[in-house]
Formats: C-alpha cells, structure tokens, sequence
C-alpha cells in the first residue's frame, strides 16, 4: 500500500470511529442484496432520484433570477431564458424534469402493479411512496404557478376554487388557501415558499423513510420470490447480488440512456407540442380574460377527467380525491397468495389491463374540450378505474395463479 | 390546435353572426427558419419599421438581436434603433399603454412571446387575411382574428383584400353569407409572392424574437447527445464487464 492509500484508509477509519461511515454504506450499498433478476422495469427508481437531483439544482438556481411577485414573476421567467448564462438551459431542465419526473413515478408505480411490489411485508414501502407521489403532485401544483402566465393562473384558480366545493367550510377553505378573493400576488409569494422550501423538505424526507423501509425489507423482483429464504452459509441471499457495484454499473446505463432522452426534448422540444410547455403560458397572466380552454398539465388529467366525469361539482371533487387515495388500499385489497404478474391468473391480468388503458384513456380525456360523448367515456373509463381497485378482493381471490417457483428465474 | 381545425372552429361559430369563413382556403401552414440569417435580418427591418410604432418587444434587447443576426452596431444605430441610444436597451415603445388603449380600445400587447402563444402558422395566416370591411373602425378585418382592433398596417405593400362571398344553406334551411376566398381590390407596393415573402420574414423573425436561445439549443443539443452515447458505451462496456460473474 503506498502513502496517499494508506493516508486515506486512516482518515476512513478516524472517521469511522465517530461516524458510521463504513456501517452506512455497507448496509444500503455494498452489502444491500438485491435480486440478480431485475429487469427493465427496475430502472425507474434510481432514475427517479436522479430527477429529483435535477429538479433541486436546476430549481436553486432559476431561483437566484426568479422573481416571486405579480409584477415581475413573467418578465423575470423571460430574463432567465434570454439574459441569465445559461438560464434557457436550467429553466428548460427544470420544465422538462417536472414532466419526466411525472412519466418516472408513473412507470415506477406500474412496476409495482406488475409485481406485486406493494404486497406484505411492503406495505410501508408503498404507502411512503404514494405519499411521495402526493407531495410531487402538490410540488407541481404550486410551482405551475410561478411563470404567472394565463394557464398557470386560471388552472391555480379552477383548482383551487374546487376546494369550494367542499360542503361548508369550502368558501373559507379556498380563501385560506389563496391569501385572497382570486389568485393574486399574495399567492404567487406563498406558492413560492410551498414550492421551494415546505414541499422539497417533506419530498426529501420521505425519499429517505421510502428508501430506509426497502432496504428494511428488502426489495421485490420480477419473480416476486422472497430472496432471503434461501441463503448460504455467510447469510447472503444465493439469489442476491450486492447493489454495489452491481446495480450501481448497472443504473448509470439507465440513468445514460435516461439522460439521451431527456437531452433530446430539452434541446429539440422543450414545448413538447404544448404538452409540457403550454402556449397559453406565454402570455402573462390576466385575472380579467378567462382563456377558452383551461386544462391542468398531461401528469393530472386522468384525475381531472374523473372530476369532469361526476355531474355534481362536490361529487366529482370527492372522486377524484377518492381517486388518487385508492392506491393506499392496494396492499389490503390484493388477496391473491401470488405476487408477480408471471404467476398471477387470467383475472388480475385482464384487471390490470383494463385499469392501464383506463388511465391513459382518463389523461387523454382528460386534455380535451367536453363534449357529451366524451363525458360518457370518461364514466366508463372512471368507472372501470374504480371497479380496478374496488372489485380487486374479488377477483384475486378467486385467480386462478399458477405455482411461484422457489428460487429466482 | 391546428389551423384546419381553427377554421373549422370559426366556420361552426360564425354563420350565427351572419358570415362564415370559408374553409381550409385561407389557412396556411408555413415552415419558420431559424438559420436563413438573412430573412431574420429583413424581418427584423419590418418589425422595427411597421410593429414597433405601437408594439413593444420589452424582454428583448437591440445588441442581443445585432450579435443574433449579424447586425453590425453601427448598422444597428442607423436602421433598427429609433430614439434609443443604448444599444443594450431593450425594445421598449414610446406610446403608453393606457394611450394606446384610447387610440384602439385595446393595448397592443406586447409581441417578445407572440410566436410562442399563436404559432408560426397563425402568425403568418392572420398577415394574410386582413380585408376590407366597412363596419370596422380602420375599415378592415381579419379572417384568423375576427373584429381585431389593429389597422391594415402592411396595407400599403399588399394592398387591400375584398371578399369573395357565396350563400351556403345551412341545414335549418337558412341561407347564410360566407367568404369564399379573399381577392386583391387595390394591389400593394408589393406583388403578391413579395408579399408573401415579406410576411414569411416577419414571422420567421418573430419565432426568433419569441426564443433567441433556439439558436444555441440546436447547435448544442447534438454535442450534448453525442457525448452522452459515447459514455453510453463506456458505461455498457463497464456494466458488462461486472455482470461476467453473475449467473
């Protein structure tokens, strides 16, 4: 060993001595058995935290020229993509990473349907991620705000007028929420601080209880075979790999290809057609012109579509709300003995399928103007959404699932 | 929304006032260039000529567009700068907007993001539309922006449209007056492909004036692409050369 090696090893071990350095990284990194199967689908969690990254980055530094008030919030937005260096780049990362951030979650959820992901021992696991997911759809909804262009402040009005809905207190509730009788500066300032202090910290603190809870119960795999029932003599699942350096070699080629694709919209499609940069946001926001057309961003429109499905205001409030909560009962709902989707019945198979098209089919409704006929598609599809989840004790219980195999495929 | 479908839209909306658009005739669908350097720089000599006695382009500054388009200071100061002295200036208007709303019953907005909100093609469509219409305070209107409060003002080089109209019945069995197509009255200063070729300018400078950074996103974004796939080899080459030993 020669001097700098040596010197290095003995500031490890300085450390290690007052800090658990070594205990830290073994338990989450190089002595993290993870199954050896993982496949496409087990991309998505790592790249999810390499959004989140981009989104804090990219998001500390549109906040050094971003300007939180009614007067200047829009022209401060154009400032940074003309006079700020490189201020077209960060803010384009930023927009484009709230959309990936949303396709991300989506296909990382979709594993979990796939999978069984969700099943005992990891319903903690999946409940702290749906909390996740929560919290990402209010860090959306307040920094959709912040450009204060025409959609960002009608769409911020219609949302938050919907909270009127709610019997009672909702009058008091949505001007508790505004700072105002319509969505003023006062809130633009208190969307700023949700968006970029009160909204990060919660995300951030509960990406660490999602990730301390899988490394607690280890994570599933496409087999959906519990890895830790078969170990060597050392105690290492035989099925097992250390995450380290396995999974971490393994995630930069995702997190590359991720990057290619991300790349490509944000130099070449920023706008996205309008999907993820929306033309009526560049013109600045008018509390006194109503545009035509007022649809919340792609990420929420299966959930706006179900709003408009119901013909009574508070009851298309209540379900959509019902609608984003229905995944917390997941692990209770399952009944089947079988985790993955391999081993699962014709039911389940045919359940998910239908609940997948349903979803798409809600966002894409949900993008359009209403017309009667796609009214009556929405409640088909929302009602097929809901049957997804309420008749799942059903029909899991009764599959008939195929014989899971003892060890990994 | 596409153009077809706008007119689509308007063609369903408007017999109920009495007039109809006419169709996919008057929609046009047009192809901007953010490298032609040279129709950048002629569409720039229009805005500044024609736009910017009522309409600001405050988020843009004069040297930002001279360095852009290969505009020279000097150059800059003599035809694109009019009572501005700094060129670092951005390209504010003299008139108030609380005048302007007097003079229109509108304030012209502000045009920095136009091409981002109506789209090369509606840009382009509505500098072709304009006809005459007696009942209109400038005694003009607009196919793509009916009952606009803006003047004709590139009148003088294309000169003024009349429309052409036609009766349509209408399935209640009403018959409605609708624009068939629009016809030179009066020719311009220019002749129509002139025309046409100024308005391609214009636009093609207004889809710049909207993103002055599209320039260095599309030379960039390529390196930034290619430079990740080598790394995407590397990076393959490294996860297989662990991997041997996982079976």
């Amino acid at each position: 060993m020669n001097k700098v090696t040596s010197n290095l090893v003995s500031l490890r071990d300085w450390v290690d001595a007052r800090f658990p350095l070594m205990k830290l990284w073994n338990e989450h990194l190089a002595e993290y058995y993870a199954p050896k199967n993982f496949n496409f689908w087990y991309f998505f969690g790592s790249l999810a935290l390499v959004v989140l990254l981009i989104q804090i980055v990219t998001g500390i530094w549109l906040t050094m020229n971003y300007k939180p008030s009614a007067e200047e919030a829009f022209a401060s937005v154009e400032y940074i993509m003309r006079d700020v260096e490189w201020g077209w780049w960060i803010r384009y990362m930023h927009s484009t990473g709230a959309s990936a951030f949303f396709i991300v979650i989506y296909l990382h959820m979709f594993r979990a349907l796939l999978y069984g992901s969700f099943k005992k021992p990891r319903e903690l696991l999946w409940i702290t991620g749906m909390l996740i997911y929560l919290t990402l759809m209010g860090e959306a909804f307040f920094g959709y705000l912040l450009p204060w262009g025409q959609m960002s402040y009608w769409g911020a009005q219609v949302i938050i007028s919907l909270f009127g809905a709610i019997p009672i207190v909702g009058d008091e509730l949505a001007l508790w929420i505004r700072g105002d009788y319509v969505v003023s500066d006062v809130t633009l300032n208190r969307f700023f601080a949700f968006h970029v202090i009160a909204m990060p910290l919660v995300l951030l603190a509960l990406v660490v209880m999602h990730i301390m809870a899988l490394h607690e119960v280890g994570s599933n795999n496409p087999d959906g075979v519990d890895i830790k029932k078969k170990k060597d003599d050392n105690g290492v699942p035989l099925d097992g790999i250390p995450f380290h350096p396995y999974y971490t070699v393994k995630d930069i080629v995702g997190v590359t290809v991720f990057l290619i694709l991300f790349s490509i919209v944000v130099f070449y499609a920023p706008e996205m057609g309008g999907y993820f940069l929306e033309h009526a946001n560049f013109i600045p926001a008018d509390p006194l012109k109503t545009p035509e057309h007022i649809a919340p961003v792609w990420y929420f429109t299966p959930f706006y579509a179900i709003l408009r499905a119901v013909p009574s205001q508070v009851g298309g409030v209540f379900a959509m709300g019902l609608a984003t909560m229905m995944f917390f009962f997941l692990p209770w709902l399952d009944r089947s003995p079988v985790k993955s989707i391999r081993y699962r019945g014709w039911k389940y198979r045919t359940a998910l399928a239908a609940f997948t098209i349903s979803f798409l089919a809600l966002g894409w409704l949900g993008l359009q103007v209403a017309t009667p006929l796609y009214t009556w598609m929405s409640r088909f599809f929302a009602i097929v959404y809901f049957a997804f989840f309420l008749l799942m004790p059903f029909y899991t219980s009764t599959d008939n699932d195929k014989p899971v195999p003892e060890r990994v495929t | 929304m596409s153009m077809k479908k706008l007119f689509l839209l308007l063609s369903l909306i408007w017999p109920v006032i009495g007039l109809a658009a006419g169709g996919d005739s008057l929609a046009y669908d047009i192809e901007v260039d953010s490298t032609d350097v040279h129709s950048l720089q002629r569409g720039a000599r229009i805005f500044v000529n024609y736009c910017m006695g009522c309409h600001s382009a405050s988020y843009m500054r004069y040297n930002r567009m001279g360095k852009d388009l290969g505009i020279s200071e000097d150059v800059l100061r003599e035809n694109f700068m009019f009572g501005v002295t700094k060129s670092g200036s951005t390209m504010d208007i003299a008139m108030k907007s609380g005048d302007a709303e007097k003079f229109f019953g509108v304030a012209p907005p502000d045009l920095s993001v136009i091409a981002r909100s109506r789209g090369e093609d509606w840009l382009y469509s509505y500098f072709m539309t304009f006809y005459r219409d007696p009942d209109r305070p400038f005694g003009v209107n607009n196919l793509t922006f009916k009952d606009v409060a803006m003047p004709h003002v590139l009148w003088e080089l294309q000169g003024i449209q009349g429309p052409v109209t036609k009766i349509v019945m209408q399935k209640d069995g009403t018959e409605t007056e609708v624009i068939e197509r629009l016809e030179l009255v009066t020719p311009g200063k220019l002749k129509p492909k002139q025309y046409e070729a100024t308005v391609y300018d214009l636009v093609n400078f207004l889809d710049y004036l909207a993103e002055p950074a599209k320039f260095k996103r599309y030379k960039l974004g390529i390196w930034v692409i290619v430079y990740l796939l080598c790394f995407l080899v590397l990076a393959w080459m490294l996860k297989k050369e662990y991997w041997k030993d996982v079976h």
